[in-house]
């Protein structure tokens, strides 16, 4: 069973890159290389370093707004969906930040906060804070009432029960919330060096398309989405590790 | 069938004010403008099983749960043990229709659950857990998920967690209706061992009229709109002759039979 997930997994990648190769050769563009070409820019940008000095430079404010994505907004949704004051004081702020077009909101952020890292961590933060909010409060006022009750009729206090029953409860939800906050963190991420100010992956990006060195463009754009790939798998691992039972739904369901 | 004069005066005496473990006194609730309990007032004596049993809409699990503490009500009073309660206490346990088991711990935990919150240490706890897992049956299966186990098993899962806290009184709420029928009767014959041995105090809602006179050593008969006890029935079955032959004494015939002409007007 593990074995054929997997012999799945390498069939459907050879499929893709496949078909990038034979698209690449005929050519469906002259801006389009084939996969082959790509992955040759992508072991000379890793063999030379400079894919790595990009990435130290593209992680800062990815990590940095990831990681305050996820407290502050696990932290902020938790408030949310327990209290209904707090609901209606911050909700439409999140719901608001998730609707509106971020690429718009780039030229205020600038303004306001210059073109250093302070404005890539705020770009990374509005694509990925309200999903993983939204998700987190939706999950908590959905917390199944008669566990709640089970745990107040055996003497659980408030604490207790915020920590043994509603966290856990919702976990599943939080951690599709930070999936999703997580790859909208990415898009941000790369969003801002190619707004903002190209610096990073976003520069090896925009460099390579504008001197037409379209395999090393594309090689950047590949590392990207396998960084994201291999970052969410990750998540995933996370979460069957903490909470084991939880996978397979509720009970009562 | 011939009753010493003893034995007849015990089973047609009327419990003494010292046998009564939990007493409610003209308790009302109220949701919004829906009176769903008025001035209502029972006593549930120590060791028996008494079932609120009556037809939907008919408050009993409200009554169940302002009991547990798990509801206020808006007057009256609830005493238990002699002392007047208002939330929930160590010395009562509830039975929940839908089990409410924590999906992502094991049966193990679950079972230890109740201990766990009170603070009991790991050890102790699952020692204790571990001879009630295997009262209910459920030996092998510490370490299984909810999600591993039938219905019947589930409910065993929430029948060992309320019996691990030795709490003196036992609230079930429908704790059998969402399994299969055979289960049931199982079940049944369980609580009423159960009852036989554990020195605990029973208060079991149920919509059932067969359930209900086959357990319980007293009914209250609670009817809706306004909600009000009817009647007190106590069945004086013989349940000496083994379990099997219940359904099939007279007694036990008739008060079902008395039961549903009392209900049959306040089902649509």
């Amino acid at each position: 069973m593990q074995n054929r997930a997997l012999y799945l997994k390498v069939l459907s990648a050879l499929l893709v890159f496949g078909a990038w190769e034979i698209a690449g050769r005929i050519p469906v563009s002259y801006a389009f290389p084939t996969f082959l070409e790509s992955m040759a820019a992508l072991a000379r940008m890793t063999f030379d370093g400079s894919i790595f000095v990009a990435y130290a430079e593209t992680l800062k404010p990815l990590v940095v707004g990831v990681a305050i994505s996820t407290f502050l907004g696990i932290g902020f949704g938790l408030w949310i969906g327990l209290s209904a004051r707090f609901d209606w004081l911050f909700s439409p702020i999140f719901i608001v930040m998730q609707a509106a077009p971020l690429a718009a909101l780039i030229p205020l952020l600038v303004m306001a906060y210059g073109i250093g890292l302070t404005s890539k961590v705020f770009v990374v933060c509005i694509m990925s804070m309200p999903v993983i909010v939204l998700s987190t409060s939706s999950a908590v006022r959905n917390t199944p009432a008669s566990m709640k009750e089970m745990a107040k009729s055996f003497l659980a206090k408030d604490y207790e029960i915020l920590l043994k029953i509603i966290i856990p409860a919702a976990s599943p939800m939080i951690f599709s919330g930070l999936r999703l906050g997580v790859s909208a963190g990415f898009i941000g991420a790369i969003l801002s060096e190619l707004k903002i100010t190209p610096t990073g992956v976003g520069d090896i990006i925009s460099y390579s398309r504008s001197i037409a060195d379209y395999p090393s463009m594309y090689a950047a754009i590949f590392s990207i989405i396998v960084l994201a790939v291999l970052f969410l798998n990750l998540l995933e691992k996370t979460e069957n590790y903490l909470f084991k039972g939880n996978d397979r739904g509720y009970v009562t369901d | 069938m011939v009753m010493s004069q003893t034995e007849s005066a015990f089973a047609n005496a009327h419990p003494t004010e010292q046998d009564i473990a939990v007493s409610i006194r003209g308790v009302s609730k109220n949701y919004g403008a829906v009176e769903a309990l008025k001035d209502m007032s029972l006593d549930f004596p120590r060791g028996q099983l008494t079932s609120l049993l009556g037809p939907s809409g008919c408050g009993k699990t409200t009554l169940l749960k302002i009991i547990a503490g798990l509801l206020k009500h808006d007057s009256g009073e609830i005493i238990v043990n002699g002392k007047n309660v208002t939330g929930p206490g160590p010395n009562r346990a509830f039975v929940f229709q839908d089990f409410a088991l924590l999906p992502w711990a094991t049966v193990m935990r679950n079972v230890a659950f109740g201990l766990e919150l009170r603070g009991v240490p790991r050890s102790e706890r699952e020692d204790k857990a571990e001879k009630y897992i295997k009262g209910v049956g459920l030996a092998g299966f510490e370490n299984a998920y909810p999600h591993e186990l039938s219905g019947g098993m589930r409910q065993r899962v929430g029948l060992a967690r309320a019996l691990s806290v030795d709490a003196n009184v036992l609230l079930l709420d429908e704790p059998f209706s969402a399994v299969d029928e055979q289960t049931r009767r199982k079940f049944q014959e369980d609580l009423l061992s159960l009852v036989a041995n554990e020195k605990k105090t029973f208060i079991f809602v149920t919509h059932s009229i067969e359930e209900a006179v086959y357990c319980s050593d007293q009914i209250a008969l609670l009817l809706p709109r306004p909600s009000r006890v009817h009647e007190m029935i106590r069945p004086q079955i013989d349940r000496s002759k083994g379990v099997d032959n219940i359904p099939r004494e007279p007694e036990y015939l008739d008060i079902v039979d008395q039961i549903w002409a009392s209900l049959r007007a306040y089902v649509e």
